[in-house]
């Protein structure tokens, strides 16, 4: 299916002509592991296997866990310690759940910044970007209700200001938040809904997860270079690809091997590290924790939405233009969701002719400083407001707008690209060769 | 704009050096636990004083509604034997469920019911105290000494038994005390141990330090009791994990080393 000439499934015994006359489904799969692939990828293109693995990893420990847990408000809370006390494996499953969900979003991050680093986003591969972008968002909305499922403090309250924001829609937002939370507090029935929904959402994901492999596999994988395969004739590609499997799965598989012994590294020997003291107490809607702080992956966006205060003067001015209607807190909503479009429309954004970072020495600069940026963000999010966090995450969340809106349309315009190499199979010769003839990367 | 941008960013950096962004201090002592890091196991017998700390001193007021009592026999916990369970059960008197009971009978306990909840409805139950507590959040909150020392629950436990002051207030009818391990320095609950509080039978010191230890180990069983089993499975992985990624490692080595030898040839 990809516009990469290859050889295709041809089939010989009798079985397999009667099979593929009707249903293509051996050919459907050889076409799609032997895909060419090609061969200068780097370790930055393993986190997609990952990613694979995390999304089976959490379905199928999701499921188990469901088995055991009692979505109600009076139970919830018991029915995990159940599963962290009596169920055969219960903690290692819940821990390994848990911190899986951490893997998957460290995981997504690095997979999109490299997106970013190799403009892996623009043509023709916008629509794998978009699809991307879509799973990332229904991965969001899956770890926030999957969150609030232990019922503890941090899962009450974080659920209680997280639907808070979509009452802060002018005109609709009260009654959309009642509807989203099925009665006017988070309660009994908000519990029920989300543990449907936190069930239901992966298969969405790995839908569209098809989807997004089905895109790329169309156009063909992105590259550090930039630079297409050529498709004038099977020889010509079969130099600058080689089919993924085996060679790109084993590779995979090494760097997920590896990733995992990190990963069992923290569930075996600090699976609470990144959770937060707070849950292990169970919800109490009379008593508010002293800070209310999201998991560590929504805080570059929680600092987003706070850092749009009212003294800020786009605030004010928004505020005097539309007379009231946007106040504050709708401001800083618009803004954290406005932060993950303008990520959305980069491919249109982004006005250079090239691309890769790798050849162009402005843009390595502004994206070394928009991860900065990232990481700053996530900490200003887990900070207590002050004066100064609130000035940090300003000017932290201004750098991330301006990146995308001014930064990156101006600089295809004023600067000046390194030459790209000619094909892929010259920068993997490059690489590989003498250590002399190799680019001083 | 500019000029306050200017303000913030030098205001940020006496900040950073400064180290000023420092919340309410409270006072957690590093206590070196048994069972801290991934070769940290519980002190069985330290566990089985923790747990007469506990129903002597702690469980007048506070519960322990989420652990099984049986559990107190499971490996990697105190250990007691199973008569020893069932003798230790029957002290706790548990709400009657069998036919023809009348509502608010009672029974004595036995090891399949759990710990009951709290007698003081205003004293917390204990189960995850160990775990919903952090005693170490530095520096400047980013949590990075946790990756060394632990979240620090039982860190905290330690300190708020060993940090009362001797100073008392009153407000609004409630007494506090001063205590320089609670978040805000003062606390409603009086200072539970005082030291020579429990005779053990082994003759284990019993002063207020090893008092203070001791519970707080116990606690942190009753918070996580299949820690254990938990850092035995990480082991059993991170070997396994090892031996499986060093073997990928060969395998794609050989796999491709044609294909970069060929390309080395090429290039030459």
């Amino acid at each position: 299916m990809s516009g990469i000439p290859h050889d295709h499934y041809e089939p010989k015994t009798r079985f397999e002509k009667w099979l593929h006359q009707r249903l293509p489904i051996v050919g459907l799969i050889y076409d799609t592991i032997m895909i060419p692939t090609p061969k200068n990828l780097n370790w930055m293109w393993i986190w997609g296997i990952v990613l694979a693995f995390c999304l089976v990893l959490q379905i199928v420990t999701g499921i188990i866990l469901a088995m055991h847990y009692t979505p109600h408000v009076d139970l919830a809370f018991a029915s995990v310690e159940h599963i962290m006390r009596d169920v055969n494996a219960g903690h290692m499953l819940r821990y390994i759940h848990a911190n899986g969900a951490s893997l998957f979003f460290l995981a997504v991050y690095i997979h999109i910044f490299r997106g970013l680093y190799y403009g892996s986003y623009k043509s023709p591969r916008e629509v794998t970007w978009i699809i991307g972008m879509l799973i990332y968002l229904a991965m969001m909305a899956t770890a926030f209700m999957g969150y609030v499922l232990p019922w503890g403090q941090m899962s009450f309250w974080g659920a209680t200001v997280i639907t808070g924001l979509f009452g802060a829609i002018p005109f609709i937002g009260e009654s959309l938040q009642t509807w989203l939370l099925g009665g006017p507090a988070v309660d009994n029935a908000t519990l029920n809904r989300f543990f449907s929904l936190h069930y239901l959402l992966p298969f969405i994901i790995a839908a569209l997860v098809a989807v997004h492999i089905w895109a790329f596999h169309t156009t063909g994988n992105s590259n550090p270079t930039g630079v297409e395969v050529r498709r004038g004739s099977k020889e010509e590609a079969e130099k600058d690809t080689l089919p993924f499997w085996p060679y790109f799965v084993i590779k995979d598989l090494f760097a997920l091997a590896v990733v995992l012994l990190l990963f069992f590294a923290v569930v075996g020997f600090m699976p609470n590290f990144l959770g937060e003291p707070d849950n292990y107490i169970e919800a109490n809607p009379l008593m508010t924790p002293a800070h209310i702080v999201p998991e560590w992956y929504f805080l570059p966006f929680y600092a987003i939405l706070r850092a749009f205060t009212a003294d800020v003067w786009v605030v004010q001015i928004a505020s005097f233009l539309t007379g009231g209607i946007v106040d504050a807190k709708f401001f800083g909503v618009i803004a954290m969701f406005g932060a993950i479009i303008v990520m959305a429309l980069v491919p249109w954004l982004d006005t250079s002719s090239v691309r890769s970072g790798r050849y162009r020495p402005m843009f390595k600069w502004w994206f070394a400083f928009l991860v900065v940026d990232f990481i700053v963000l996530m900490w200003a999010g887990s900070q207590k407001p002050s004066d100064v966090m609130g000035w940090i995450s300003l000017i932290a969340a201004a750098y991330w707008f301006a990146y995308f809106l001014v930064v990156l349309p101006l600089l295809g315009l004023i600067e000046k690209p390194l030459p790209t190499p000619k094909t892929i199979e010259e920068d993997f010769n490059a690489h590989y060769g003498d250590a002399h003839n190799a680019p001083a990367e | 704009m500019i000029r306050k941008l200017t303000v913030t960013a030098l205001t940020t950096l006496a900040l950073a050096t400064g180290g000023a962004l420092a919340s309410e201090e409270i006072h957690t002592e590093d206590v070196a636990f048994s069972f801290e890091g991934p070769f940290g196991k519980y002190d069985r017998l330290q566990l089985q004083r923790g747990l007469q700390v506990y129903t002597e001193v702690c469980a007048a007021c506070h519960g322990l509604k989420y652990v099984p009592i049986r559990t107190i026999g499971d490996p990697g916990g105190p250990e007691l034997p199973a008569d020893q369970v069932r003798a230790y059960a029957k002290q706790f008197e548990v709400p009657d469920d069998s036919d023809g009971a009348e509502p608010g009978d009672t029974r004595p306990a036995k090891p399949s019911d759990h710990f009951p909840p709290s007698a003081d409805p205003k004293a917390p139950d204990l189960s995850l105290m160990a775990k919903a507590r952090k005693g170490f959040e530095g520096p400047k909150g980013t949590g990075l000494n946790q990756l060394l020392r632990g979240i620090g629950g039982p860190e905290h436990i330690f300190s708020i038994m060993e940090g009362f002051t001797g100073e008392e207030k009153e407000e609004a009818g409630t007494t506090f005390y001063e205590n320089t391990a609670f978040p805000g320095g003062w606390i409603a609950m009086p200072p539970p141990l005082s030291g020579e509080d429990v005779e053990f039978a082994d003759g284990s010191p019993n002063d207020l330090r090893s008092e203070a230890e001791d519970v707080a180990a116990f606690l942190m069983w009753t918070a996580e009791p299949k820690m254990m089993a938990r850092k035995r499975s990480g082991f059993v992985a991170v070997i396994m994990l090892a031996i499986l990624a060093s073997l990928l490692y060969l395998t794609n080595k050989t796999l491709w080393a044609p294909i970069k030898h060929k390309a080395k040839s090429e290039d030459e």
